[in-house]
């Protein structure tokens, strides 16, 4: 009775299950726990399908799937290849997790329109998918627009004049790069190089002068406002207001992981990694992407705001990815990707933290966090393991980004690059660790009325993803080979 | 059915024209809308299978009014452009007509409702004759019997200022009408032919002592249809006449009015003239071009700061118009399927929003921005559909708009103009401000006390701003209909010239 799971059936279903899933929602409104079913079975079946697909690419297939043409050389159309199989593997996976915090975190805050919220989710999840199995450039617009979109309701969930306005932050800031700057990019890429499609190689080598690639890398690397290269990065800082879910693996995961997937694809499959060494223009975006990186640093140093802090870190962390798709060695590549899984799994985990400390002790800022660490030690524990894992610490997952990077930017002989690389990390820890050292050596504040006896751990809910989320660093440090491998397959030429 | 068959392309002119005869003289409204509805789904079939004729043999067809030889005769043609045009005027028609009958009944007297739709008929009489004809001085014939026929519909507006919109479009009208005879009759001093095709081909040869009445009468025949069309800065007639008629006829003007004045643009420009003289003797193309972006631009801008939101649709359309006639002026084959494809995509998108604004207006009186305050959730559909809609206009992919500024686009890049792309997608970005100001109205402020009461409108106007709002995204995704008879309609305009 059950067709047969191809892998073409598969690349289909990535899209299409989140999507499914999310219509059904609205029908289970009134009984939540079916809902919460729906919502889990829905992504259970998600990492079930993208975890099948691997086997198949790691033994060299890549399958594709053509829909249909919408007009003459506008195709929707999939293809699995290694990079957007890493990423569909990190958001698919991570999806279930965050499903089980977002039931903890949304009852034990009494959210309102939580059905709404899940079936944007779920929406959301499909654009994503959308966007790591586009075969062509033409259908990653698409999803990527159908992401910006589908996330807007949940960054404005509050419905509260300040949600309101971050919403118009987000949507013109998203649209906005995307459209003005991303969109004439991809077309003139299709005058120029008479195809959208990504190929191994790249289809842009010898269509055009080193200008005009420079130029047109350029509106790449800035139009792919998710991103959040400096000075298009406010978008993110103003989405936090959202549920912390959301924060998680919206703005920590999936929205700008498909940022900078895209800016490495565009990389990598459109332009093919020696067109952009070889174009003069990409120095100045390697400066771009190296003053971001430390500049967000910088600021998350500032912030007093938990979740300011965290984004402005993730801010800092993406350039990390937009860095070593520049600087275009194979390393340096290899870097980006295993950062975009790296990352991921440790800046999750103290988006949950946060989102754990607000449910339980209702704090949002940092100064707020004093011996927080007594009362939540699950919690703040996880949390100093995400964080070495950002920083970069063996025995976790972050250390082999950072080291491919690192040798990545020493290969292409940039010394500046590497500099900022290793100043950036120092940075990562003075604004990570002071977290830490509050909630665990500080004294409570005595005037403080939750400390001592009433403050708890967060819903049992949170504190599953939470533990789920802190292995996962650790299990990236000892499993960093697939994503090594696909990494290294995603660059060959052929 | 054989014996009609022959005389297939009078069709749309002659039904809705006896439709209005009849519909005057009933005397409710009800029956004058029956009448109005058969009338334009009359006129809409006979426009769908004169397009299916022309697509199915490729070869324009003519008819011979009353038999007589042209060029002494009126010549009915209709090739893939002009087919594709009725087409679209009678689709947006025919999907309102369902529509009509609710709103109409709301906005208008119960004893002039009957003139209402005998008014509508013999504008879409008008549109249609505009476009079927193949005589340049039956043109202007049908073009008096739309805009005298619209002055009336506008003027029967439920605000008292619909009076004065109507008398600022009349004297424009009038100018638009006046301008255009003029040029007719230095066309006809040159060629002594009215006939479409036959001035074509009579100018080729024209003596070049005539250079300068030939271009006398491109200048006259270019601003007369401009002020139709409301190319920026002739639109100033626009906003207050769709803001103030009544809403049905606020839809079908949006819809198809202006469309049809861009058909006759088209027609002047490429089968009249011919790129030889429209584009090279004078600089149309350039001052074309450099009128289309300012449309788009600050047409948008005034439309981000309007506070009625039928005005500020109004001011869009100024800038969608924008686009059209951008495609124009670029002249390639990609440039003018942008420009042929959107507009039906526009004629569908922005007949869809004024329904909305419609469907609002009809449950609480008015559409001014605040008033819409919290009805995302009293009217959930009507504003879902609205928002759609506006994301077409903004050009979403997957929206029938994003096809539209695609092909613009890709034209702008064939010519090597990069600024120009970026001016697309600038105004497109303003179009996310103003469509976002009504999202914000409608989905985060709490409703007032009236609008907390209301809700969808009756089912007759709801289905159709649904149907309008699914056929946004088809058009998006499936462009067979739109794209591919565009770009040979477009291929049409450009080979005719060789």
């Amino acid at each position: 009775m059950i067709p047969k799971l191809t892998p073409e059936l598969l690349v289909i279903g990535a899209v299409i299950v989140p999507l499914v899933g999310g219509l059904l929602l609205p029908f289970f409104h009134r009984t939540p726990n079916f809902r919460e079913i729906v919502t889990l079975a829905t992504a259970a079946k998600l990492a079930f399908v993208v975890w099948s697909l691997l086997a198949n690419v790691l033994a060299g297939a890549r399958p594709e799937v053509n829909v249909f043409e919408v007009a003459p050389g506008l195709e929707l159309a999939f293809k699995v290849e290694p990079l957007g199989m890493l990423f569909a593997l990190v958001a698919g996976s991570l999806w279930i997790v965050n499903s089980i915090y977002s039931i903890g975190y949304m009852r034990g805050n009494g959210e309102p329109r939580q059905t709404t919220f899940y079936v944007c989710f779920a929406v959301a999840l499909s654009a994503t998918m959308g966007i790591a199995f586009a075969k062509n450039l033409f259908t990653l617009f698409v999803f990527y627009e159908a992401l910006t979109l589908s996330t807007y309701p949940l960054v404005t969930h509050k419905a509260t004049p300040e949600a309101m306005r971050a919403g118009r932050v987000y949507l013109v800031l998203l649209l906005g790069t995307s459209m003005v700057l991303l969109l004439p990019a991809i077309v003139a890429t299709g005058v120029l190089a008479g195809t959208l499609d990504f190929k191994p190689g790249g289809i842009l080598a010898g269509k055009a002068g080193a200008g005009v690639l420079g130029l047109l890398l350029a509106l790449y690397v800035f139009g792919i406002g998710k991103a959040a290269l400096m000075p298009f990065h406010f978008w993110l800082p103003a989405a936090m207001v959202a549920p912390t879910p959301v924060s998680a693996l919206l703005h920590a995961v999936a929205v700008v992981k498909a940022g900078v997937f895209t800016v490495l694809k565009v990389v990598v499959l459109v332009f093919g990694l020696d067109v952009v060494s070889g174009t003069p223009a990409t120095t100045w975006l390697i400066y771009a992407a190296a003053a971001t990186l430390l500049l967000a640093a910088l600021t998350a140093l500032a912030q007093d705001n938990l979740k300011a802090r965290l984004a402005y870190s993730t801010v800092s962390q993406l350039a990390y990815v937009v860095l070593g798709a520049l600087l275009a060695t194979k390393m340096s590549s290899v870097g980006a990707g295993m950062q975009i899984a790296t990352h991921a799994a440790g800046k999750i985990t103290l988006f949950f933290c946060a989102g754990a400390v607000y449910v339980a002790a209702h704090k949002t800022e940092v100064s707020e966090l004093n011996g927080i660490g007594r009362a939540m030690p699950v919690t703040m524990f996880a949390f100093l393991v995400g964080s070495l894992s950002i920083i970069g610490m063996p025995p976790l997952g972050g250390s082999w980004s950072k080291w491919f990077l690192a040798m990545g930017a020493l290969d292409a002989g940039h010394r500046a690059a590497f500099s900022v690389l290793m100043l950036s990390s120092l940075l990562s820890v003075a604004y990570l660790m002071p977290i830490v050292a509050r909630a665990f050596f500080m004294p409570p504040e005595a005037s403080s009325p939750s400390a001592g006896s009433t403050l708890q751990e967060a819903p049992l809910a949170c504190l599953i993803a939470i533990g789920l989320t802190a292995l996962m660093c650790v299990a990236l440090f000892f499993s960093a080979g697939i994503a090594e491998r696909l990494m290294i397959a995603a660059l060959a030429t052929r | 059915m054989k014996a009609i068959e022959p005389h297939l392309p009078v069709l749309p002119v002659l039904i809705p024209l006896f439709g209005a005869l009849i519909s005057a003289f009933f005397r409710r409204g009800t029956m004058a809308w029956g009448m109005a509805l058969v009338a334009t789904w009359g006129a809409a079939a006979a426009s769908w299978l004169l397009l299916a004729k022309v697509l199915a043999t490729g070869q324009p067809i003519s008819y011979l009014m009353g038999g007589w030889a042209v060029p002494w005769g009126i010549e009915y043609r209709v090739d893939v452009l002009n087919a594709f045009v009725l087409m679209l005027v009678t689709l947006v028609g025919a999907i309102l007509m369902p529509y009509a009958r609710k709103s109409v009944a709301h906005e208008i007297d119960q004893h002039v409702q009957a003139w209402f739709y005998s008014m509508y008929l013999l504008s879409l009489t008008g549109l249609l004759g505009i476009t079927v004809t193949g005589d340049a001085f039956n043109v202007f014939v049908f073009l008096e019997i739309s805009s005298l026929s619209t002055y009336v519909l506008i003027a029967m507006g439920r605000h008292r200022r619909a009076v004065l919109a109507a008398y600022q479009y009349l004297i424009v009208g009038t100018i638009g009408a006046t301008f255009y005879v003029i040029g007719i009759g230095l066309l006809y001093l040159v060629t002594g032919s009215l006939n479409i095709a036959d001035i074509a081909s009579r100018l080729g040869s024209a003596p070049p002592e005539f250079s300068r009445p030939i271009l006398a009468a491109l200048a006259f025949l270019t601003v007369g249809v401009c002020l139709k069309l409301a190319l920026f800065p002739l639109h100033v007639w626009l906003p207050n006449a769709y803001a103030y008629a009544p809403s049905v006829a606020t839809v079908f003007l949006a819809g198809t009015a202006t469309k049809v004045a861009v058909y006759l643009l088209l027609r002047l420009f490429f089968s009249v003239f011919g790129v030889a003289i429209s584009f090279k003797t004078l600089p149309v193309a350039q001052l074309l071009l450099v009128l289309s972006v300012a449309a788009m631009l600050i047409a948008s801008l005034s439309a981000v700061f309007e506070e009625n939101a039928e005005r500020m649709l109004a001011y869009s359309s100024v800038a969608q118009i924008g686009y059209i006639t951008l495609g124009i002026a670029l002249a390639n084959q990609s440039g003018l399927t942008g420009s042929i494809v959107h507009l039906l995509n526009h004629a569908v998108m922005k007949a869809a929003l004024f329904m909305a604004l419609g469907a609002v207006v009809y449950r609480l009186g008015a559409a001014r921005i605040s008033d819409m305050a919290g009805l995302g959730r009293r009217m959930p559909l009507t504003m879902a559909a609205f928002v759609l809609t506006g994301l077409g206009i903004i050009g979403v992919p997957g929206t029938a708009g994003f096809i539209s500024k695609w092909y613009l686009a890709l034209g702008a890049l064939e010519k090597g103009y990069w600024p120009l792309v970026f001016l697309i997608v600038v105004s497109s970005l303003l179009a996310v401000i103003y469509i976002g100001r009504v999202v914000e109205a409608a989905y985060f402020r709490e409703p007032t006390e009236s609008n907390a009461k209301t809700k969808e409108p009756p089912l007759s106007m709801l289905v159709p701003i649904l149907a309008l709002a699914a056929l946004t995204i088809y058009l998006g995704i499936d462009t067979r209909v739109s794209a591919e008879i565009a770009a040979s309609a477009a291929k049409m305009l450009l080979g005719g010239l060789k």
